[in-house]
């Protein structure tokens, strides 16, 4: 068996051993229940709090802003869900074409409740058009969510000037910033953010705990209706040894945010250069934008991502695509069209997603083998020589 | 991940007869980029008319690659004749079966040989332009029926893990939905009437022999799983008297067994008019 090369960190992250080794103790030991009256459950709700204060440092809240959830989609459906029941006179919901489907699937939904939803469109380059946002925005409109960082391309919007905008109209404002929480730096005391949606697993905290951050002042009416917990906002027993995990997620964050934002991103661009370098007709979506540092989505030619996905996995290499094969469904992602990348590219699109944990040497393995692999595949498609000759229908070009 | 088998990974990792025939006599090209999967296929013919040498190229995932591959590899010394009673079953049978979700891949394949089958013969493609049904991938309603068909298909879900059709913008789901309908309606109707047929034709001496057979065949197998079984007692006109053995006597959902399953079964086998009755012991 190959060495697994992981460069699927969009997806989901492995578990830092310093957060597994934070979390054990509280699951033979020190079981408690933090709302108990006796002193094993308190010194629970203790460490709760302090894991609550390590992540709204890393956020640059304040701990009470901090509500754990069980995960992103949670914390999304909870804060849109959450507004538009506080504001029940005012139809309209802004999103993005290129929201991940925690936000994007809602909106089928809010129609059949007789919403008005108004999705922007991005550019070729993947970005918004603020005067559009302007021009959309009135004073039926409940409330905008505009997602921070893009899960496939990693191109960062505006959230500043976007929060601007909606927060001069005195309209809520909501991102769901589950790729960028960790990755890049923050400061909600400064950022004119209402709401917030964060995923542990994405920052190399477990799987199944997520935050919703909710700026004092927000009107806001919970979701999972039930006991006291998270002073009411969320009703539930906490998940003690996961909200702990992601404490020290958050504090590990900011001790490598200098690292994710040095040599992760030198790593990322070098993949980037030596993979348009080595393959010819290969583009990188959102390339000179403002991005991630760690994510890079590249389209190959002529060639369809699940089979590129399929020899990578020979060669031990975790990625991910956004061709309409691996997904089940038949259309290409639909953020890439929403870009109008052409569907020569669009099908031929994966997504490498790096972390802090990987190394030099994994870029390399990469790098050796896709040239060959991308070559294979093009020799095999009917669409390649033709292509090449410039020689394709325009009809193709999407 | 999907659930491929051992074999279409091979096909994949090490496709067979990639490229293009010289001077081809066949050439039938299906899908197009925009689809997310595209093949072309070409073959050459010998002198006695049987297909010498099959190459394709094909856009796609493993499994339309590993399709593709084991297409040319089954037409290869196929007269056109026994080379077009090929069905994508066929071909997904070769690879020891494709996930559902995959099966246009099989599709593909079969459609591109048609293509290329047609070619030769000098006939135009077979697809008329007022007749697409899903607009997104250009699958028109006659492709549509001959794969419904051919597969038993009976949702629109299946039809577009088949066909591709339904599986963009969604706004033909009615229409699939329809010709879904119609066919059933059609294979419904066309089961009465053979049944009503072969019914009106039997002796008493026939039809005990075919209930008894009915019996044996679609009836005993499923009851003696269970620990039970049934004999024929009498049979009057379209009555047929019945006795449950074993487990099936004390069983409280005998009655439902009677009705739904032994009942509907010689209604499908012997006569639509058969009434069924319990004789208990």
């Amino acid at each position: 068996m190959t060495k697994t090369v992981y460069f699927d960190n969009n997806a989901t992250t492995r578990v830092a051993p310093e957060v597994v080794e934070e979390m054990l103790p509280y699951f033979h030991d020190l079981y408690g229940n933090p709302s108990s009256m006796h002193f094993f459950g308190g010194q629970v709700n203790r460490k709760v709090e302090d894991a609550r204060e390590k992540v709204a440092a890393l956020l640059g809240a304040k701990p009470d802003e901090i509500i754990f959830t069980s995960c992103g989609t949670e914390s999304d459906n909870a804060s849109i869900m959450g507004t538009l029941d506080r504001y029940p006179e005012k139809r309209h919901f802004v999103t993005t074409r290129v929201e991940h489907p925690a936000v994007w699937n809602l909106c089928p939904y809010l129609r059949s409740k007789d919403y008005r939803i108004t999705e922007l469109s991005v550019d070729r380059n993947g970005q918004l058009d603020l005067e559009e946002l302007k021009s959309v925005i009135g004073d039926d409109t409940a409330l905008v969510s505009i997602m921070y960082a893009n899960n496939e391309t990693g191109v960062i919007f505006p959230v500043d000037a976007i929060g601007e905008i909606v927060k001069a109209r005195g309209i809520p404002f909501h991102t769901d910033a589950v790729q960028a929480v960790g990755k890049i730096p923050l400061d909600m005391s400064r950022q004119p953010i209402d709401m917030l949606s964060l995923s542990g697993h994405k920052l190399h905290a477990p799987k199944g705990i997520g935050v919703l951050y909710l700026r004092r002042g927000t009107k806001f009416s919970p979701l999972m209706k039930g006991g006291h917990q998270e002073k009411g906002r969320r009703g539930g027993t906490e998940n003690v040894p996961y909200i702990l995990g992601l404490g020290k997620a958050a504090e590990l964050a900011m001790a490598n945010m200098e690292e994710e934002n040095t040599r992760v991103v030198a790593l990322r661009d070098r993949m980037e250069k030596g993979l348009v370098e080595s393959i010819p007709s290969t583009i990188v979506n959102g390339e000179g934008m403002s991005r991630l540092p760690n994510t890079s989505s590249v389209c190959f030619e002529c060639v369809e991502g699940e089979s590129i996905l399929m020899m990578l996995d020979e060669i031990g290499v975790c990625a991910s695509s956004g061709s309409a094969c691996t997904s089940g469904s038949l259309e290409p992602s639909h953020v890439l069209r929403a870009m109008g990348v052409p569907f020569t590219a669009a099908h031929g699109s994966i997504r490498l997603s790096l972390s802090v944990y990987n190394k030099d040497e994994e870029v390399d393995h990469l790098l050796k083998h896709m040239p060959s692999i991308i070559e294979n595949l093009r020799d095999i498609s009917p669409f390649w020589k033709d292509f090449k000759e410039g020689k394709l229908p325009a009809a193709f070009a999407g | 991940m999907w659930e491929y088998t051992d074999k279409v990974f091979e096909h994949f990792k090490n496709p067979r007869n990639v490229g293009e025939v010289e001077n081809p006599d066949g050439v039938g090209d299906v899908g197009s980029l925009a689809c997310g999967d595209a093949l072309h296929l070409t073959f050459k013919l010998d002198e006695e008319g049987k297909i010498e040498e099959a190459m394709f190229k094909t856009f796609g995932c493993a499994s339309a690659i590993a399709s593709s591959s084991a297409l040319t590899e089954m037409i290869k010394g196929k007269s056109l004749e026994e080379a077009e009673k090929i069905t994508n079953q066929d071909i997904a049978d070769y690879l020891g079966g494709l996930p559902e979700e995959k099966m246009h891949c099989s599709v593909m394949g079969k459609e591109a040989l048609d293509a290329a089958i047609a070619y030769y013969r000098g006939e135009t493609p077979r697809k008329d332009p007022e007749d697409v049904v899903c607009k997104c991938f250009g699958i028109s309603g006659q492709e549509i029926r001959e794969v419904v068909a051919l597969n038993g298909l009976k949702t629109v879900e299946q039809v577009t893990h088949y066909t591709k059709a339904g599986g963009g913008c969604s706004t033909c789901h009615p229409e699939i939905q329809e010709i879904l309908r119609e066919m059933a309606e059609q294979e419904e109707r066309e089961k009465k009437a053979l049944a009503a047929q072969s019914g009106r034709k039997l002796t008493n001496l026939q039809k005990i022999k075919l209930i008894e057979e009915t019996m044996d065949r679609e009836i005993r197998p499923s009851l003696k799983q269970d620990g039970g079984d049934i004999d024929l007692v009498d049979v009057e006109g379209d009555k047929v008297f019945v006795g449950f053995r074993g487990t099936c006597t004390s069983c409280p959902s005998s009655e439902f067994t009677l009705k739904g399953f032994v009942q509907e079964k010689l209604r499908e086998f012997v006569s639509p008019e058969i009434e069924v009755k319990e004789m208990t012991p």
